[in-house]
């Protein structure tokens, strides 16, 4: 058995103590240590960006990062961002635009989405595209969801006339 | 609509199209309940030991060393397994000839792909079984394998099985008229050698199941990933020797299924072994290498073919060799003879074309298996066709449109029966065709394309016609002998409170199925789809049915729905004349109330009929008993298939230096009947479109000559992001079936069937003037650069 370690960290805004192998990764201590499983695992190499989410203000890969990396962190999963109007915004919004079907990369890709919109609040199009292509969506084909991040981006009507 | 129905109870605009999917709600605040986010206790992990070889003789394992690990509970070899399930073969009755080995959850004595299961390790935690794979020891002798189609059928070829004469696993021919007569007199002969590559799902959450034996009670529980809970129910029971009632299968959400979670895996078998042999939960969720070594994989195809031409562009006829490798087993349990099957049969046909000989060969190799996916056989069968029809065209001078023009089958033909032998009922070329010329801006479009070839800018057009197989029939799959139902069942029960619970045997994996059972429901009842609840998706608490593939969940799941549905309305009305001592007719359920007919009153509210039947049938008359629950169950019937219909074209530019493709746009016009909700059927055709994109553009499952996948990451095997994709402008033309009384055929097929074709087309039209053409897949910057004769080694 690994010998474990005792970290501390806010999670969601709550003071979270766990004990952690030096191998677990952040997402598997979420899903499988805490329970939190809004956060999804696609890849486990950073590459299809499921497992996105805020640590410290900035994004990152939680399959990337290990666990025992997180003391003293601020940590903010798709359970999180309460009181968080852009990411209500962009809830209600892929769900209004069918931003989603399977559900599988939607906490990663609404990280994602409110990190580009905290960023440039009159992404265009492409803007959008490009940001969110660190994510992978085997449902949508995208266009709903660039659809559905336009129309909460500041200054926009429609999603059609961000085009 | 434009058509009279013959079922009058029709109704031509689905309720709640409006609203948002309660599940989009759900998952947008992070409330998904996938099969791995669900808790158990007791819970013990499964990890697989998978062959480093394509080909090779199993001499000796030793898992002496797992056992020893702490927190290993139990390693798993074939033989082991073969004591604990019954073997399946990957064959069906109607596919005669068809032939494919007995198999076993993990391999027996040779393996015969790089990362098949071979060894099965259950430990307290999933980090302690993949510490003890790495201590099972297996020895190997290493075999010659058969990788690519060609070497396959080589007359020299290793043989995947021993103990038949060649690599074939099925072959079949279909004829129609005099091909090689029509083939004499043709005008113009255009032919073709076209090479397909092999594809993956790549569905974002993996194959994963938890089996949960109870031994007590004889009893497994099987949270697990499928489309297909009651033919996974069927399968469990008849191989580990359950009683069927015992086993249940609950499918929670499923994160991307695309007919590739339908097919029985050696994996998925042993976890449920595992649990039967240790009473406990035994959790398997594949890693992504996992899934790309042993998810099934698609569309490997090697396509000969040819076209006549009369001199006025008719096609007379199609002759069309078409060799699929399969890896080395049919999938269980509805073989991979199906994917060549409909890709023969799909050659030519929107066209009147009157003669074709077909012939398929289904081949064995040392890759992974390849069995039914989302368009299964479209994008192989269109794909061929209309790289013919464009090449034709050109031979003759003819524009694009106007050759598909003349040979699209027309509305005075219906019903109409393909040279291929599908039975159409009623298809709208004609009018997909013009709308989509007006929708694209086709004239613009050209002299636009005419003008940037003058300063060296190369710009394509591609179109492609093409029909979708939806709904199939009552003999789906049972003719072939397969457990897999035909028909559809549905509960509506109404709740104290009024509202609804529908329980229906179509499931539901992103596509909106059970928000459109809710509005079929609302429709046919004349409630608001707000007070309407969906369950799907679990075999204890569903009626019995086919569930969801080959886009029949919409067209059959909701025509069952409309059913019951009529029936509980009737219901109400019923109860409702009883209590208030009038007749049935004289009232009708609208708007959420029952009223009398002909003032519009309101009559009597939901709940409040629901309060006097549930609580008070003492004020009822004797004898009377109020029935607040319906079931029915439905049966498709008449042609084999509702055919859908559309076209698809694509502009895009290809930069001659670099060999890269830039799509500028895509447009899909399409006619799946009636509408049950305009947008998730607009998302089904994008997320479609972008299926086929990928697999014309980025995907393609590469081995070695030794049979070592190279294309085990996400990092290797590309895949459609945001920023390479297209907007897509999607219409409808609206021909409802009278197969069902709902009207709808089905969609989840079509942004598939023809996105790759047209692009391919469009590709080849941009780089028509420099006399290069491509005809393997994908189309990556190399195969271009060669094409263009740049790169030549």
């Amino acid at each position: 058995m690994d010998p474990l370690y005792p970290i501390s960290f806010t999670l969601n805004g709550r003071v979270i103590q766990q004990e952690v192998s030096t191998r677990t990764t952040l997402v598997d201590l979420l899903r499988h240590q805490i329970g939190l499983t809004a956060t999804h695992v696609g890849c486990e190499q950073g590459s299809c960006g499921a497992c996105s989410l805020m640590v410290d203000g900035r994004m990152i890969r939680s399959c990337l990062v290990f666990a025992i990396q997180l003391e003293g962190a601020v940590v903010e999963t798709a359970e999180g961002f309460t009181g968080d109007t852009k990411m209500d915004a962009l809830r209600k919004a892929f769900a209004d635009r069918n931003a989603l079907q399977c559900g599988f990369c939607t906490s990663g890709m609404l990280v994602a989405a409110r990190d580009l919109l905290n960023r440039d609040t009159t992404p265009s199009r492409e803007v959008i595209r490009e940001f969110i292509s660190g994510n992978f969506c085997r449902c949508t084909g995208y266009e709903a969801i660039v659809d559905a991040i336009s129309k909460v981006a500041e200054g926009s009507g429609s999603p059609r006339d961000a085009q | 609509m434009t058509q009279s129905s013959k079922y009058p109870e029709r109704i031509d605009v689905i309720a709640g199209q409006d609203r948002p999917r309660r599940n989009a709600i759900r998952h947008a605040q992070g409330r998904g309940r996938f099969v791995d986010d669900i808790a158990f206790a007791n819970l013990a992990h499964l990890a697989v030991v998978r062959s480093p070889h394509a080909h090779a003789e199993i001499r000796n394992i030793d898992v002496s060393r797992a056992l020893a690990v702490q927190g290993v509970v139990a390693v798993y070899t074939g033989v082991d397994m073969k004591a604990l399930c019954k073997p399946w073969v990957g064959a069906l009755n109607h596919f005669p000839g068809l032939r494919s080995p007995e198999q076993y959850p993990l391999a027996v004595d040779r393996v015969r792909w790089n990362g098949e299961a071979v060894v099965a390790v259950v430990a307290e935690s999933r980090a302690i079984a993949e510490d003890a794979v790495d201590q099972v020891r297996i020895e190997y002798d290493i075999l010659p394998a058969v990788v690519g189609i060609k070497a396959s059928r080589a007359a020299d070829a290793p043989l995947v099985h021993q103990q038949y004469d060649s690599n074939q696993s099925f072959e079949m021919t279909l004829t129609a008229g005099d091909a090689a007569a029509a083939f004499d007199s043709a005008y113009l002969v255009v032919e073709e050698v076209l090479e397909l590559g092999r594809q993956t799902g790549l569905t974002l959450e993996p194959r994963s199941i938890v089996a949960d034996y109870d031994p007590s009670l004889q009893a497994l529980t099987a949270h697990h990933s499928t489309q297909t809970p009651y033919q996974m129910q069927d399968l469990f029971a008849r191989h580990f020797d359950l009683s069927e009632e015992n086993v249940r299968v609950i499918s929670p959400d499923v994160g991307g299924s695309f007919g590739m979670k339908l097919h029985v895996y050696g994996e998925e078998m042993a976890t449920v072994a595992a649990s039967i042999q240790l009473g406990r939960p035994v959790k398997f969720v594949a890693d992504r290498m996992e899934s790309f070594l042993s998810d099934i994989h698609l569309r490997e195809h090697l396509v000969h073919a040819k076209m006549a031409l009369s001199k006025d562009g008719d096609i007379t006829a199609m002759i069309v060799e078409d060799a699929t490798g399969i890896g080395p087993f049919s999938v269980y349990p509805r073989t991979s003879a199906m994917e060549g099957n409909q890709a023969l049969r799909l050659m030519g046909a929107p066209y009147k074309m009157p003669n074709y000989d077909g012939h398929l060969t289904v081949l064995f190799q040392n890759k992974a298996p390849t069995c039914q996916y989302r368009a299964v056989g479209h994008p192989i069968g269109v794909t061929v066709t209309e790289h013919l029809v464009d090449k034709a065209a050109r031979e003759l001078g003819l524009d694009p449109f106007e050759i598909r023009r003349r040979n699209i089958v027309t509305q005075d033909m219906y019903p109409h029966t393909t040279a291929t032998g599908y039975i159409l009922e009623r298809l709208s070329h004609e009018d997909c065709l013009s709308r989509l010329e007006k929708m694209m801006d086709y004239p613009r479009l050209r002299a636009e394309q005419a003008e940037l070839r003058a300063k060296g800018i190369y710009r394509g057009i591609g179109i492609a016609t093409f029909i979708e197989i939806t709904n199939p029939g009552p003999a789906f799959y049972g003719i072939g002998g397969a457990r897999i139902s035909s028909q559809d069942g549905c509960v509506i029960k109404i709740e104290p409170s009024g509202k609804f619970r529908v329980a229906v045997s179509v499931t539901e994996q992103g596509q909106g199925t059970e928000t459109v059972m809710a509005q079929v429901a609302a429709t046919y009842m004349g409630v608001d789809v707000g007070i309407i609840d969906v369950i799907t998706g679990d075999t204890e608490r569903t009626p019995y049915g086919g569930a969801t593939w080959a886009s029949r969940g919409a067209g059959i799941g909701g025509a069952t729905v409309m059913k019951c549905a009529l029936a509980m309305k009737a219901n109400l009305l019923e109860i409702a004349a009883v209590i208030l001592q009038g007749k049935p007719d004289d009232f009708d359920l609208t708007d959420g109330e029952i009223v009398f007919k002909e003032t519009g009153n309101s009559a009597i509210t939901l709940d409040e009929l629901c309060r006097i039947a549930y609580f008070r049938p003492d004020t009822l008359p004797q004898d009377y008993h109020p029935q607040l629950s319906i079931s029915r169950h439905f049966v498709p019937q008449g042609t084999p298939f509702d055919f859908t219909n559309g076209v698809q074209a694509s502009y895009l530019e290809v930069d001659i230096e670099t060999g890269i493709i830039t799509l500028l746009d895509h447009w899909v016009v399409e006619d799946c009947g009636v509408i049950l909700n305009k947008q998730l059927v607009d998302e089904q055709i994008r997320g479609g479109v972008v299926h086929g994109l990928g697999g014309i553009l980025l995907e393609e499952c590469l081995y070695s000559d030794s049979g070592q996948m190279l294309t085990s990451t996400m990092a290797d095997y590309l895949a459609p992001l945001a920023a390479e994709m297209p907007d897509i402008h999607i219409d409808h033309i609206c021909t409802p079936t009278e197969m069902t009384p709902l009207g709808a055929k089905g969609v989840g097929e079509a942004g598939t069937a023809a996105a790759g074709s047209v692009v391919l087309n469009a590709v080849n039209d941009a780089l028509s003037p420099l006399g290069a053409q491509l005809t393997q897949t994908p189309l990556t910057p190399e195969r271009i650069l060669r094409a263009l004769g740049v790169v030549t080694d």
